[in-house]
């Protein structure tokens, strides 16, 4: 592969040299009337492993409950400092790359094009990056906090509050808990999946390697990184897709179910559930098979206007003004409590710690194969710093407004308006309460829960479409059957999950494969800055 | 009869094309008409080339090789797709609208099960193509 004639990516690159054919170790057979074209043993130890996992929770669902519902707490509460310390890590890194030289380098090489324009490429990695959760926590997450830092006794050691709380005091309170949903939803989770999707672009496009995870590491193991070391990167990077995309979509399936019980009074149960999950993912593979233009991109696109057309709204006949302050003071807020919040040692406040913060960095990181892989995927030709400017800074601030729009919102409601339902309400039907003190509720309900399952949709299509990339050593063109295959898991292992112990299993899942891949990105991040210095500037 | 041949081309799988690649010459000298030789490929890094630019060297060192064993007019066109596994039909018919190529010779597999669900590549192009296309088996 590595002839003399090799010409370069386009303009100047650091290509590396390698023996490694891409698509070397891969199985090209016929399997029944199938075509298949997949890694030896990465699609057969990830793939036997998930079918066995599968089988194994639904069939012994009580002994399942008991694992997961041990497992969060225990691994959340042991490696909370790791998890927070490595975040910082992350967005110190992300800043670092906006203001430094390295921040020319050009993905693709130096004379590269983009592939897509601005608003396709943003409506892409937005959707896939929070999608789901947005809906669920926009409105639930700001609340807990808010009633959590105001109730009597916040800041003890029993209170969920952030930092030391701020009981008896709305006006702090509300502060404080807006400064906490937005440092959730921020530069956090962004600077996560900016760096993997960075890593994966610079060696993919720059260097010539596979698009998969243990090119990233190739300045670190050598030509190691086609062995075993290689497959148990790319190997756990599958596992951290599969279980982070389940959690979503169980969360997903959760606000769903409560949403059509909510307007349509649809029965809340596993029943509905699985049938939800099963309706699904029936879309999203339609979806894969259509393939990323056809299928992934215009669901983006959908999304992103009903999204917005949702936030319009919401800002038009919400509290128009007192949103558009909040916005700016909410920046404010986060910015004052940001250190605090981020500090990984010597806390007071370990629910809000371990409970929230962990959970959600080790539930974001497991997700920064799927989201940086996909954004890798559609990001080739931009420049590192504007790179880093669309992926961590606009996003973020695009959640802030959404968060300040919606649970701002509801906050007002509850400190202004006395109105307690969308304080006493499930945490799945906050924002569908806190819809319903607006006009239009009946509308705005069924465009809520529209959103939420075509966010499960885009999440699931482009999963599968990531998965079955990494289980063909980084090639783009394996038969489609395979991407068939694992989205037909993915939604398996939601099911599961949620039958063998509910969200408890599938936060436990979530966090369990995301605390060993926190190592593997922080040696990514080495590895990172070792590739983007050797390239052309 | 005719003004311009398209030969799609897997450069993965060249060899498997030799029936193709020969009938495509013969009617090449025939009629005295050029042939233009079609490669798809994304932008990742994949088995035949790192990137599309390397692809397009390969694609056109290939074409030339045509030109020089076969003694015909050949050119190459490449293809850049974002999603190759799904987008090839739409690719190839892009490509023939745009090469205004009026006949297409393509090397197809024996048809099996799975084409009674999705249509093979040539199938496709078969059924869905203004022009003529001569399927190779």
């Amino acid at each position: 592969m590595s002839d003399a004639a090799n010409p370069r990516p386009e303009g100047p690159a650091d290509l590396i040299e390698t023996d490694y054919e891409i698509g070397q170790d891969n199985i090209q057979t016929k399997l029944g009337p199938f075509g298949i074209d997949i890694h030896n043993p990465v699609f057969m130890v990830s793939g036997l492993t998930i079918v066995a996992f599968v089988v194994f929770t639904l069939a012994l669902q009580q002994e399942a409950e008991a694992i997961f519902g041990w497992l969060r707490p225990a691994i959340t509460s042991t490696f909370d400092w790791f998890f927070l310390a490595a975040a910082n890590v992350f967005v110190l890194l992300c800043l670092a790359l906006i203001v430094t030289p390295l921040g020319k380098v050009r993905l693709g090489g130096r004379d590269a094009t983009p592939d897509y324009s601005y608003s396709g490429w943003f409506a892409m990695l937005f959707a896939a990056g929070m999608g789901i959760g947005l809906m669920f926590f926009g409105v639930s997450e700001p609340i807990s906090h808010f009633s959590s830092s105001v109730a009597e006794g916040a800041g003890s050691p029993d209170s969920w509050a952030p930092l030391a709380g701020a009981a008896g005091d709305p006006a702090e309170a509300r502060r404080l808990g807006m400064a906490a949903t937005i440092f959730h939803w921020g530069l956090h989770p962004w600077a996560i999946y900016a760096v993997v999707a960075l890593a994966l672009g610079l060696f993919s496009y720059n260097k010539g390697l596979p698009l998969s995870f243990r090119s990233i590491f190739y300045p670190v193991f050598g030509d190691r990184v086609w062995g075993w070391t290689g497959h148990v990167i790319d190997i756990l990077a599958v596992f951290a897709t599969l279980f982070g995309l389940a959690t979503s979509l169980g969360f997903g399936a959760e606000q769903a179910n409560a949403g059509l019980n909510h307007l349509f009074g649809v029965p809340v149960g596993n029943t509905s559930k699985v049938l939800l999950i099963t309706g699904i993912t029936a879309i999203a593979l339609v979806s894969v098979v259509a393939g990323l233009d056809a299928g992934v991109k215009r669901l983006s696109e959908i999304n992103m206007v009903l999204a917005a057309l949702l936030l319009v709204f919401v800002v038009a006949v919400g509290p128009s003004m007192a949103i558009a302050t909040g916005f700016f003071q909410n920046l404010i807020a986060y910015a004052e409590y940001l250190p605090a919040l981020s500090n990984p040692f010597g806390r007071d406040d370990a629910n809000f710690s371990q409970g929230w913060t962990s959970f959600y960095w080790a539930w974001w990181i497991s997700w920064s194969p799927f989201v940086g892989m996909f954004i890798a995927r559609v990001s080739r030709g931009r420049t590192v710093r504007e790179f880093m400017i669309c992926v961590l800074l606009i996003p973020s601030l695009v959640s802030v407004f959404w968060m300040t729009a919606f649970g701002g919102t509801a906050i007002g409601q509850i400190v202004n308006d006395g109105y307690q339902a969308v304080n006493d309400a499930a945490l799945e039907l906050k924002l569908f309460v806190m819809l319903e003190a607006l006009p239009l509720a009946g509308i705005t309900s069924f465009i809520g829960i529209v959103l939420v399952i075509v966010f499960f949709v885009t999440s699931s299509d482009s999963g599968s479409l990531v998965i079955d990339t990494i289980t063909a050593g980084g090639k783009v063109d394996a038969p489609v059957p395979q991407r068939v295959f694992w989205a037909i898991f993915e939604g398996l292992v939601a099911i599961a999950l949620l039958l063998g112990g509910g969200l408890a299993a599938l936060q436990a899942a979530a966090v369990s494969t995301g605390l060993p891949f926190t190592l593997v990105l922080l040696l990514g991040c080495w590895a990172l800055v070792k590739g983007l210095r050797s390239e052309p500037r | 009869m005719y003004k311009s041949i398209l030969v799609p081309v897997d450069l993965e799988h060249a060899d498997r094309l030799e029936k193709a690649l020969e009938t495509a010459a013969d009617l090449s000298k025939h009629y005295r008409i050029p042939v233009c030789y079609v490669g798809i490929t994304a932008a990742t890094p994949g088995r035949v080339a790192h990137t599309p630019q390397e692809f397009a060297g390969k694609l056109e060192a290939f074409g030339k090789d045509q030109a020089a064993r076969h003694g015909i007019d050949a050119s190459t066109r490449m293809v850049v797709s974002h999603d190759p596994a799904v987008d090839l039909d739409d690719s190839l018919m892009q490509a023939i609208a745009d090469t205004g190529a009026d006949l297409v010779v393509m090397a197809s597999h024996v048809p099996g099960l799975p084409e009674h669900i999705f249509a093979s590549n040539a199938g496709y192009l078969a059924n869905h193509a203004s022009v003529s296309v001569f399927v190779i088996r």
